[in-house]
């Protein structure tokens, strides 16, 4: 039943309509102006195998929107604009693909390169840089256009082809770091004015370097090594020191074991004073002390350690592995260097994130074609959210992290 | 489950002879281990050699890169690694007919059709 009322009658009854507009149900205002929604508890799951990408959220644990045809993810990556409205993601085949997180949907797209692995935003989120294997070499694009800003070919002395680049990281000042996997070089690249990248290069740095990391406050940058035991770090707050090799020998001469999965060395893993990353070729975790650069412990680990990931709070490190001993995940007391918690996801278990607190970790099982949402306090699954083989799960907290 | 990686040759042959005679050919392994092996080789090898085997990490794995090396050579490579580069030996879950029909694969460039 309903009743017209003109604009005079309106006038006429104008306390009475003021009444009736008070009596709509909130639910029908909400309708009229859409209340505004954050993206702080926002993120971003890739679906390696289909091209396609989940915006989820982590207070309901829901996925809000599906986003289809970014390209090849099979080792895709995902950096955030520091507002943490888009997303930046980076394919294989060198697409890099800027997503909005609101209105799920891609707002640029550039296939940059033909093979790529992974990228970083500047810490003015005004460039977005991308590491490619093929043709070797980093290039810096406008974080609002993608239009290409600088090219860095990573060529080297002693070969006619661009080496491939790994472990792109952004540093304070408006600079990137990244290494040269056949080269076996660091190149710190200065971007404070973009039409002049200045590129510093620390050769000899080690044998081929297959990631890198910089700590939490930019200070540190470390190169893991794979033809070698050892890493390579670069301290820059004096780059006029160079490239020092750190926990040179941990495999004591012992031959490696096979890796069936690269170790990862994103997530950085800082606690307790302490630096927590993979060995490679050895079923261990090493610990460092950060400053001295001592080994100050190592822990014996399930396999091949992909990625150690400390709980924000740094109490836990969180640690996967590599094929074929992949559906586990072992959790560590970093106060006592023990397994604490050896957990059973599924079969191949690809990433781990943490919320920006801490309380919960979402786990990717490519097999189980699902994430698991744990309790990092209790170990009990909160959630289930099915996905196409997920991979990398990225949340918007990031935006806000160095070299992350 | 019964582990085919453990089976020798003839045993295999048998088997497949046995469990899938459709998809017997010149020593191929049975429909449900290519199944197994296929995906181990787009997803766990594409870790490294990229997912459409376009290469990564490692080099890629198509026909065009492949063409000019011997069927043995990279068989050996599949089950022994390539030391002092990344590439893993993995015989222990991969037997010799097994590392040769995924050269076979690799080289025909059917790695995906053989999955759909």
């Amino acid at each position: 039943m309903t009743r017209r009322i003109d604009r005079r009658s309106a006038l006429k009854f104008g306390l009475a309509g003021l009444g009736a507009a008070m009596a709509v149900p909130v639910a029908a205002r909400a309708e009229a102006r859409p209340t505004p929604r954050a993206t702080g508890d926002l993120g971003l799951i890739i679906e390696r195998a289909v091209g396609r990408v989940r915006i989820v959220e982590t207070t309901g644990r829901t996925v809000l929107h599906t986003i289809e045809g970014l390209g090849d993810l099979s080792h895709a990556s995902a950096v955030f604009s520091r507002d943490e409205r888009f997303a930046y993601v980076f394919g294989r085949d060198g697409g890099l693909t800027q997503v909005d997180m609101l209105e799920g949907r891609i707002v640029n797209r550039v296939v940059q390169g033909g093979n790529s692995i992974g990228g970083a935003i500047s810490q003015d989120g005004r460039l977005v840089a991308v590491s490619n294997y093929k043709p070797g070499g980093v290039k810096i694009f406008d974080a609002d256009t993608l239009a290409l800003v600088a090219d860095i070919p990573a060529a080297y002395e002693g070969s006619t082809e661009q080496s491939k680049t790994v472990g792109l990281v952004d540093a304070p000042e408006q600079k990137f770091v990244f290494s040269l996997y056949d080269a076996g070089e660091t190149w710190l690249v200065d971007m404070s004015d973009p039409a002049k990248p200045a590129v510093t290069k620390f050769k000899g740095i080690g044998k081929l370097p297959y990631d890198g990391l910089i700590t939490g406050d930019g200070r540190h940058y470390v190169a893991g090594l794979f033809g070698e035991d050892g890493l390579a770090m670069l301290d820059l707050w004096a780059p006029e020191n160079g490239v020092k090799r750190i926990l040179g020998g941990y495999g004591k001469g012992d031959k490696p074991l096979p890796v069936y999965k690269m170790p990862h060395l994103e997530g950085w893993a800082e606690a307790d004073g302490k630096l927590f990353l993979p060995a490679v070729g050895r079923h261990e975790i090493l610990a460092v002390e950060r400053g001295s650069w001592r080994e100050v412990g190592r822990v014996k680990a399930h396999s091949q350690p992909v990625f150690v990931m400390a709980r924000p709070d740094g109490r836990h490190l969180w640690v996967n592995y590599a094929h074929p001993d992949n559906d586990t995940i072992e959790v560590i007391d970093v106060k006592t260097l023990s397994v604490v918690k050896t957990l059973k996801p599924g079969p191949a278990v690809l990433h781990m994130e943490f919320t920006p607190r801490g309380e919960h970790v979402w786990v990717s099982v490519r097999d189980l074609d699902m994430v698991l949402v744990y309790d990092t306090r209790t170990f009990e699954v909160l959630a289930r959210l099915p996905m196409d083989k997920p991979s990398g799960i990225f949340f918007t907290a990031r935006a806000h992290r160095t070299g992350l | 489950m019964f582990d085919w990686s453990r089976t020798s040759p003839p045993l295999l042959t048998l088997a497949a002879l046995l469990i899938a005679p459709a998809a017997f050919a010149a020593g191929d392994p049975p429909e449900e281990r290519q199944k197994v092996l296929l995906y181990r080789l787009i997803q766990d090898c594409g870790s490294c050699h990229g997912m459409t085997l376009k290469g990564g990490l490692g080099p890629a794995l198509l026909p065009e890169t492949l063409k000019d090396k011997a069927d043995e050579s990279l068989t050996d490579i599949i089950l022994n690694g390539i030391e002092g580069t990344p590439m893993p030996p993995w015989a222990f879950e991969t037997s010799a007919s097994e590392a040769a029909w995924l050269v076979r694969v690799l080289k025909k460039g059917a790695v995906h059709d053989a999955t759909h």
